[in-house]
């Protein structure tokens, strides 16, 4: 059941291999890329498409299917950016990626680029993650050097550059468009939509913007073919996926599984299990912050995909699995969030500009029972005048877990009020 | 054309069009703060969502274009939650101080709020305040009614051409400012009209009145030579302040800061009763004083020359050409100092038109700053160099115009180079399909003005300026006097610095200046005197007769524009105390001078005589393409002096901008650089 370590694509997550070109080279990487860009555009696209690989960084959206996307021609040059802003709460996959497996990346950038017609690829790596992109810059340098890129990178007369670009440290700037701006030199804000990247995307040019995860698994899907990769998960859940776990377990870790693996095997397994034992599990947030939390009750049996976390009225996400057991004080933990939203909102539309603010303070409130009930209503009442209404997808990320707790713990929420007005009244 | 359906109506639309303006096309209202047709896209204030069938969320209607089989539904329970969302979200931060705020009345955010807000509060959390930013002599801000729609920041990014404006911060600490600087634009008032809440108000006119107790006037500016629409807002019997009101061909809906500020100079140092010099002192006098001493001038016509100014208007100065014709005085000139060819009216004009820029392809400059001659006319071609990346040489001063262009040097000699085609620039033009050049009218006060636009007018011709259905030859004046005096020829030989050379000489002993200002110290020494204005300004000082007339505000009167666009002004006030309009002291002027008779009573009686005479005249807000003819081959003597715009200070320019108390401290901050009020130094 669980993924067996040849089926693993991310032989060196944990860092005890040379992360260098040799380690690489030896780990299979770089080792036949002209071949598999002599598929060609269109067959690259297609496999990608049949394995079903969905795009890791939270959205979820084919990636084959984006590609498809791009212009086969035309007079403006196509741009290829990878979005290393990797800033989701709860979420570290992308950084092992750059600083244990950097060259896995770079051929990924090679062979996407390749597909969708490009010829420049910019990584847009979190500002935070100095060593990181220090590590990638040196990858790249590598590669520059071994004609792995460049003019005729991997010897495929194909022009191939990549620019490794530091980003100053907003969240908001993991947001696709918001990072587009930022990378032209603008204030990061995201941009209206339509025009889409892939129309109109880096200096207005067509864009494909992916997550690291989703590029860098490519050449394996293409090395050993898009039935293997699909044969992880159940159907429209493709493939394996880097889960990352953290909070009140007992091995925090970042594991590379099939998709749609049981919560509670995953958590047993390969974390060490909830401290305290399963039955002291509270409940998780699946998929990084921006997701609803589920709470205990729902975890057993609970599958790790795409649709099995949309029932339960949460997502994948990131597949940042943040666990928290009884200790946990859950408002204050999504009002902890809920600063974060705050914090990290761009300014630019008025629902998430104001409603950010107005969520934390409601739920700072709460912590303490600083409120009356019906103003659990009008809470819920405020994420619902967020969600949907904002320019981009952190309005929608700021009301998920308030929504998430209300629809879960509401007595809990009652409860401190009740003892608050007890404790105001004596 | 895409075909859709609004509220279950179905109609096609231009393609092209967004959400938003098919709603409109459908007589459906949607409310919005961030979206100005004029601006670029922002689709930050979520008030314009709309319903669209078989999307998931709602949409933002003034970012999406309209598509082929879309239905929009715009007030159905979604919409209506959306709305009150969005509204209740700008009202949690924004103070409630409609009472003492400036924009009450007139303000988006009010209006919008009765009509889709709730009528309660929900928020009970602490509130955010926000600095003031200082933002110069013109903008009051009070940050804290921001709603951050960035309308003040794409105008000035965009329109304005200075990247003045930003924000800062993110979050609901992001804050609009300009870090601590004056906006320095010509166009900065726009900015206080755009803004839809009370956070950018107009400075000078703060707390002077409610929109609900001004009488408005619609009416012309005339303090440049574009005509820009604007309409005068008084209070009892005071100009508080002037509007923008829109004219797709000329201003579209902006106005300049000295059309929009100037006007508190109507207030002060107004001429409002007639005097008289005795024994070198102004005595006050009464009008039949000052007009018999006046036509007492007239009993030896040849040696009375008159001048008029940049503000006239036409109709007085046809009556002063008349009078002065029959008077037998035969030395007038109200050309502003230039020598124009005006044998056809081609010759003087703009004849490109204003809107017309919007299809040239190649442009030339010479001796003209457009940024502070005609702001308007400079973000039009900005706007054009936005469009299409409009390529723009200079001759001339190589000032910051807000758009790049070609520095071809400041000697007469560029124009001879680029008159034989030489240079990127010479290829350019050559290339262009719709070239055009603008020459800026002070080059025809050079003493090789002839010259140099003998050059201009070969360029035209040799770069194919010149067409059936297109004319790139444009002069661009900078007082509506001067084109006034040039339809009505009331020009002299030699321009207005033969008419000073007479007066030097002594030929010439009476000079009659009717709002002339720009006269020769020594030539206001020397002659008799005759001042009529509404000012008290450099020549009324030595003056020894005055005879106080009105200003644009205070008068019905035509006014010409460096289009030869005719507009009519409408009097917003009478002129103070004993003033009249100057037609009006023409006519009694000439009651009094033996032998001439005008006739005229009413000011129809005066257009229609001017009509006669000049049928053109008849014209309203019109700019019918002139005749060209080749122009005749003359001797080019160029001399070595640079071209300079005769504009150094684009705040005052005129009586009215140079008694402006906004006008002086706008002089104080953007042209000579102080830094805060007390900044002493830097006073003129």
């Amino acid at each position: 059941m669980f993924l067996k370590d040849k089926d693993r694509i991310f032989t060196n997550l944990y860092g005890d291999k040379d992360w260098g070109l040799a380690g690489a080279r030896a780990r299979g990487i770089w080792q036949d890329t002209k071949t598999l860009l002599e598929k060609g555009h269109e067959t690259i696209i297609e496999e990608v498409k049949t394995s079903g690989l969905r795009g890791r960084g939270g959205a979820g959206f084919s990636t084959g299917m984006k590609w498809s996307f791009m212009p086969k021609s035309g007079d403006m040059p196509s741009y290829l950016v990878v979005n290393a802003d990797e800033s989701e709460p709860g979420t570290c996959k992308d950084r092992d990626i750059l600083r244990h497996d950097p060259h896995r990346l770079l051929e990924g950038c090679v062979i996407a680029a390749f597909a969708i017609r490009a010829h420049t690829v910019y990584i847009y790596v979190r500002g935070e993650f100095y060593n990181e992109a220090m590590r990638l810059q040196a990858a790249v340098d590598e590669a520059y050097a071994a004609g792995l890129l460049g003019k005729n990178a991997c010897g495929s007369d194909w022009a191939m550059d990549i620019h490794v670009h530091r980003g100053a440290g907003a969240y908001i700037c993991g947001e696709e468009t918001a990072l587009l701006e930022s990378l032209e030199g603008n204030k990061g804000q995201p941009r209206l939509k339509p025009p889409f990247p892939a129309g109109v995307g880096l200096f207005g040019c067509p864009t494909t913007i992916n997550n690291v995860e989703t590029i860098a698994v490519v050449p394996e899907i293409l090395r050993r073919g898009p039935a293997w990769f699909s044969s992880f998960g159940r159907p429209n859940n493709a493939g394996t996926k880097i889960f990352c776990i953290s909070g009140h377990v007992n091995t925090p870790c970042n594991v590379e599984e099939s998709m749609s693996i049981p919560l509670k095997d995953l958590i047993e397994r390969h974390a060490g299990g909830v401290r305290g034992g399963w039955d002291n599990l509270l409940a998780i947030i699946p998929g990084g912050s921006s997701v609803p939390l589920v709470p205990a009750d729902q975890c057993d049996p609970l599958l790790m995909d795409y649709d099995a976390l949309r029932e339960v009225g949460s997502g994948l996400g990131t597949a940042g699995v943040i666990v928290m057991d009884k200790s946990t004080d859950i408002v204050a933990a999504i009002a902890n969030l809920s600063y974060f939203y705050k914090h990290e909102s761009c300014g630019q539309c008025t629902p998430c500009r104001e409603g950010t603010g107005w969520l934390w303070r409601m739920l700072t409130r709460m912590v303490s029972g600083n409120a009356q009930p019906e103003e659990i209503d009008q809470l819920w009442d405020l994420t619902k005048q967020i969600e949907g209404h904002t320019i981009c997808a952190l309005g929608d990320a700021a009301a998920w877990p308030v929504q998430g707790l209300i629809r879960h713990f509401r007595p809990e929420l009652e409860r401190r009020m009740a003892v608050a007005r007890e404790r105001r009244v004596a | 054309m895409p075909t859709l359906t609004i509220d279950e109506k179905t109609l096609e639309v231009p393609a092209g069009v967004t959400v938003l303006q098919a709603c409109e096309l459908a007589g459906v209202e949607i409310p919005r703060f961030c979206y100005h047709d004029r601006l670029k896209i922002a689709g930050n204030c979520r008030m314009c969502l709309v319903d669209l069938e078989k999307a998931p969320k709602p949409i933002a209607s003034c970012a999406m274009p309209a598509a082929e089989g879309m239905v929009i539904h715009t007030n159905n329970d979604r919409v209506q939650k959306a709305r009150r969302g969005a509204m209740e979200f700008l009202l949690i931060n924004h103070p409630l101080d409609c009472p003492i705020c400036d924009q009450g009345g007139e303000c988006d955010l009010q209006d919008q709020a009765m009509a889709y807000g709730m009528d309660k509060s929900r928020y009970h959390e602490e509130k955010r305040a926000v600095s003031e930013k200082d933002m110069g002599p013109l903008i009051q801000t009070v940050m804290t009614r921001c709603i951050h729609c960035t309308r003040c920041v794409r105008f000035a990014e965009d329109i304005a051409g200075v990247p003045a404006l930003g924000a800062v911060g993110r979050g609901e600490s992001m804050e609009i400012t300009t870090l601590g600087k004056p906006v320095a634009s010509e166009l900065s008032g726009n900015i206080i009209d755009l803004c839809p809440v009370g956070a950018l108000t107009s400075k000078p006119y703060a707390f002077h009145a409610r929109p609900w107790e001004l009488d408005k006037t619609e009416s012309i500016d005339v303090l440049d030579a574009v005509g820009s629409n604007i309409r005068i807002d008084v209070r009892g019997s005071e100009v508080v302040r002037i509007l923008p009101r829109l004219h797709e061909d000329i201003n579209e809906e902006w106005i300049g800061d000295k059309a929009r500020h100037a006007c508190d100079g109507l207030k002060y140092q107004r001429l409002d009763r007639p005097y008289i010099r005795q024994q070198g002192n102004l005595k006050e006098a009464s009008w039949d004083q000052a007009l018999r001493a006046t036509a007492d001038r007239f009993a030896q016509p040849q040696t009375v020359a008159a001048v008029g100014g940049p503000l006239a208007d036409l109709e007085s100065v046809f009556v002063l050409k008349t009078l002065l014709d029959a008077a037998g005085v035969t030395r007038y000139d109200g050309a502003g100092g230039g020598v124009f060819p005006r044998d056809v009216r081609s010759r003087y004009i703009m004849n490109t038109t204003i809107a017309g820029l919007e299809s040239v392809d190649a442009l030339l400059l010479v001796g003209t700053n457009p940024r502070w001659e005609a702001p308007l006319i400079n973000a039009r071609i900005r706007k054009r160099y936005l469009q299409n990346g409009l390529p723009v040489g200079v001759v001339g001063d190589a000032v910051d115009l807000t758009y790049p262009y070609h520095d071809l040097g400041n000697t007469p000699d560029a124009l001879r180079t680029l008159a034989k085609g030489s240079g990127d620039f010479g290829a350019i033009l050559k290339k262009a399909q719709r070239p055009a050049l603008i020459l800026g009218a002070s080059v025809l006060a050079r003493p090789d003005g002839e010259a140099l636009y003998a050059y201009a007018a070969d360029l035209a011709e040799q770069m194919g300026m010149i067409a059936p259905d297109f004319n790139g030859f444009n002069v661009l004046h900078h007082a509506v006097g001067t084109v006034a005096s040039l339809d009505l020829g009331f020009v002299a030989q030699g321009g207005q610095q033969a008419l000073f050379d007479a007066v030097r000489t002594g030929s010439i002993t009476t000079l009659y200046l009717y709002g002339a200002d720009d006269v020769p110290t020594d030539v206001l020494e020397k002659a008799f005197v005759i001042y009529q204005g509404h000012h008290g300004d450099k020549a009324a000082h030595y003056a020894d007769i005055i005879l106080p007339g009105a200003a644009y505000t205070e008068k019905q009167a035509l006014y010409v524009n460096t289009e030869g666009r005719i507009q009519e002004a409408l009097p917003a006030v009478t002129p103070p105390h004993l003033a009249k309009e100057d037609w009006k002291i023409f006519r009694a002027l000439a009651d009094h001078i033996a032998g001439v008779s005008l006739g005229y009573r009413t000011l129809d009686d005066v257009r229609s005589a001017m009509v006669q005479v000049y049928p053109f005249l008849s014209l309203r807000d019109q700019c019918p393409a002139p005749s060209w003819t080749r122009f005749p081959q003359s001797p080019k003597t160029l001399e070595k002096d640079p071209l300079v715009s005769p504009v150094t200070n684009f705040y005052q320019t005129d009586p009215i901008s140079r008694a402006s108390k906004t006008m002086a401290e706008c002089t104080r901050v953007f042209v000579h650089g102080a830094q805060n009020p007390d900044d002493k130094k830097a006073v003129a």
